[in-house]
């Protein structure tokens, strides 16, 4: 008997706006110029924010802090694409995603001085809290997403990871399980091509990370994750499947991490400036302003204005944060349990 | 009131209350069409269908993870772990999340889930099928740590688990499944967690055991004038009527099937020391499982700590 071919798959790759600020027509999301001005705004405040909070870190104002610089596009684009229905899975370096949802810039300034109540998220946004213990908060998206379709709840879920999450056991359970159930989640890797020290080559034999979701039954495609627009697009049409009752899908965003890969990092030690440099050429940011511009929306004075209007709100926030009063002892057991055991009750008296 | 087995009473509590809630759901590997590999979820398939009593794949890191995003999006899941052994796989799930997620949220999310898992040697099974890792789990503050002893207490503390507001392993001691019978009651009972259960009361030694040794101290302490302490919930335990019943007798003997070297009986006798320690006429004795890995059926009484360990420990706090 002859072999044959059982299956055979094809990986896409979407990209809608190049380094130059040149968009497909074809495949350029439907948005009015003030939802384009409100990407490029959400952006900069991205930016602005990431910029404050590593300087904040040099002063000895904030505790260790990972970057978001060059992933605005993959934090905004997908943020913008949620509805108030959906719920968010963050890993620990989504803060674009957070400020783009709203929420409040304070709250995440005091987390990363090590605040926890910053972790509160407000009644009104449906966002997990930080999951620093890389992947494992896939498999509790995907048990959302069981919440939600078992409660006909019209919502979907949103997980973000990075590339290293990948490599981890929860990654794969939580993929299989999602595809077996064909459950509402979106499941968005910020590929930025560094884990730590180690670059995506270390941490795959693959070709791209979106395959990795043909070998659990639903689609994978990789975006341009510096291009705002394909990762919007993406990030919407995926929603809709989800919400259709498809199932999950995931994406890629192919991006890159500009920065250290925490204040606590030196990232010259293990990768060249000239790679850093290719990079910022491609600057999701950039590439932005430029469309904007040709398409008059938009001039230098108006960057100006941009990121002076973002840095006072970021520095309004700041602020805020640094008049807030220290924790006191019984925060640690406040919120630990419903109801505290008696030595628990103890301990927070004093005992 | 019917007599029922441990397996019954299970079915029974976990059949109440889907009846009663519906954002109870089950989820875990072949629970559903199979019953579970004890029968525990037998005809609840049937009953309530493939949405609220999930076969999902062998994959415990995201049986415990989905069950953490179920808990804080509205439902209470139940899930069950096939062995003991195999909770090492999702216990990064279980001890880095869902027991902190209601402080790392600061209390906007919470996560009342169940993990429900046979515990415990004694049934001739294979590797990690057997075994007694609970100190493990209750140096976790945020998780609750239960034990039933028998039927009565597997249901009402599983009924009790099941409407708490945060997550509780459950710990059902697999030797007993079938082994006690039981009158208990249809219908709602609750057994409290974070309270022990005097099993037998006695003045001159007090008797500290859980799960399937319960069943075994009681035997040992027969001719005795024990007190026997029934734990049903290690954490948080019952330190109040631990140490009034230590006070009275001033001797205790501590019996578990876990390995000796800070297992759950190390707390129980620190605490002792701490608060009681005049009280005391004669050290504080653990019986135990020797510092081994569990092993398999051929050397299982060796391991499991027997009813004459149990008299020895007794006759020597009682000549002091």
């Amino acid at each position: 008997m002859p072999e044959e071919i059982l299956a055979s798959f094809q990986v896409r790759r979407l990209s809608i706006l190049d380094e130059n600020g040149h968009a497909d027509p074809e495949l350029l999301p439907g948005l009015s110029d003030d939802e384009l001005l409100r990407l490029y705004l959400a952006m900069v405040l991205a930016r602005t924010f990431d910029e404050r909070a590593v300087a904040l870190q040099r002063e000895g104002r904030l505790g260790t802090y990972p970057p978001i610089m060059g992933q605005e596009a993959a934090q905004v684009g997908s943020a913008l694409a949620l509805t108030p229905a959906d719920w968010v899975f963050p890993s620990f370096r989504e803060m674009g995603v957070h400020l783009t949802l709203g929420y409040p810039a304070v709250q995440l300034l005091q987390y990363w001085t090590g605040d926890e109540r910053g972790q509160k998220t407000p009644d009104h946004l449906n966002i997990f809290p930080f999951c620093v213990a890389v992947a494992s908060q896939i498999p509790q998206a995907v048990g959302a997403a069981f919440a939600l379709k078992n409660r006909r709840d019209p919502g979907a879920v949103v997980v973000y990871f990075g590339d290293g999450a990948t490599s981890k056991g929860d990654f794969h359970e939580g993929f299989n399980m999602a595809g077996v159930f064909r459950l509402p989640v979106v499941f968005i890797c910020q590929n930025n091509q560094w884990a730590i020290s180690v670059p995506l080559k270390g941490q795959t034999a693959a070709q791209t990370l979106a395959q990795k979701a043909i070998g659990y039954g639903f689609e994978g495609i990789q975006v341009d994750g510096n291009d705002v627009f394909a990762v919007y697009r993406a990030t919407q049409q995926a929603l809709e499947k989800a919400r259709a009752g498809v199932g999950p899908t995931f994406i890629e965003c192919l991006t890159y991490r500009m920065a250290d890969h925490t204040t606590a990092d030196d990232a010259a030690r293990y990768r060249s400036p000239e790679e850093v440099a290719l990079w910022r050429a491609r600057d999701p940011i950039l590439r932005l302003e430029r469309f904007l511009a040709a398409r008059s929306l938009f001039g230098e004075a108006d960057a100006a204005q941009a990121r002076e209007a973002a840095g006072q709100a970021v520095d309004a926030a700041v602020g805020a944060m640094e008049a807030l009063p220290a924790p006191g002892r019984e925060e640690m057991f406040d919120t630990m349990l419903a109801a505290l055991g008696p030595r628990q009750d103890g301990q927070r008296k004093g005992r | 009131m019917a007599q029922l087995n441990m397996v019954q009473a299970i079915n029974q509590a976990l059949a109440e209350e889907m009846a009663r809630d519906e954002r109870v759901v089950l989820l875990g590997e072949d629970i559903g069409r199979d019953g579970g590999v004890f029968r525990v979820t037998e005809g609840l398939f049937e009953r309530f269908g493939a949405e609220r009593v999930i076969d999902t794949p062998l994959s415990e890191s995201a049986i415990v993870g989905a069950a953490i995003g179920m808990a804080a999006c509205g439902l209470r899941p139940v899930a069950e772990i096939q062995f003991m052994g195999f909770t090492y796989s999702g216990f990064e799930q279980l001890v880095a999340h869902a027991a902190r997620l209601r402080a790392r949220s600061r209390g906007r999310f919470s996560c009342p889930l169940v993990l429900r898992t046979p515990y415990g040697g004694g049934i001739k099974a294979p590797e990690l099928h057997e075994e007694s890792s609970e100190a493990l789990f209750c140096q976790s503050p945020g998780l609750k740590v239960v034990v039933p002893s028998g039927p009565y207490t597997a249901k009402g503390l599983l009924v009790a688990a099941l409407r708490d507001p945060d997550p509780v392993l459950f710990l059902e001691p697999t030797r007993l499944y079938r082994m006690l019978r039981e009158e208990v009651p249809e219908g709602e009972y609750t057994v409290e967690l974070g309270r022990a259960r005097l099993a037998r009361a006695g003045t001159q030694v007090t008797v500290l055991a859980w799960g399937s040794m319960l069943e075994r101290a009681l035997k040992a302490v027969a001719n005795y004038d024990a007190e026997v302490i029934d734990l049903l919930t290690l954490n948080p335990f019952d330190a109040e009527t631990v140490l009034g019943s230590v006070m009275k007798t001033g001797r205790v003997v501590i019996v578990h099937e876990a390995a000796k070297t800070a297992g759950f009986g190390a707390e129980l006798a620190a605490t002792i020391a701490e608060e009681a320690i005049l009280h005391l006429r004669a050290p504080v004795l653990r019986v135990a499982a020797p510092d081994v890995p569990v092993p398999l059926a051929r050397l299982m009484d060796h391991y499991l700590p027997s009813i004459e360990q149990v008299r020895a420990a007794l006759d020597e706090v009682l000549r002091y």
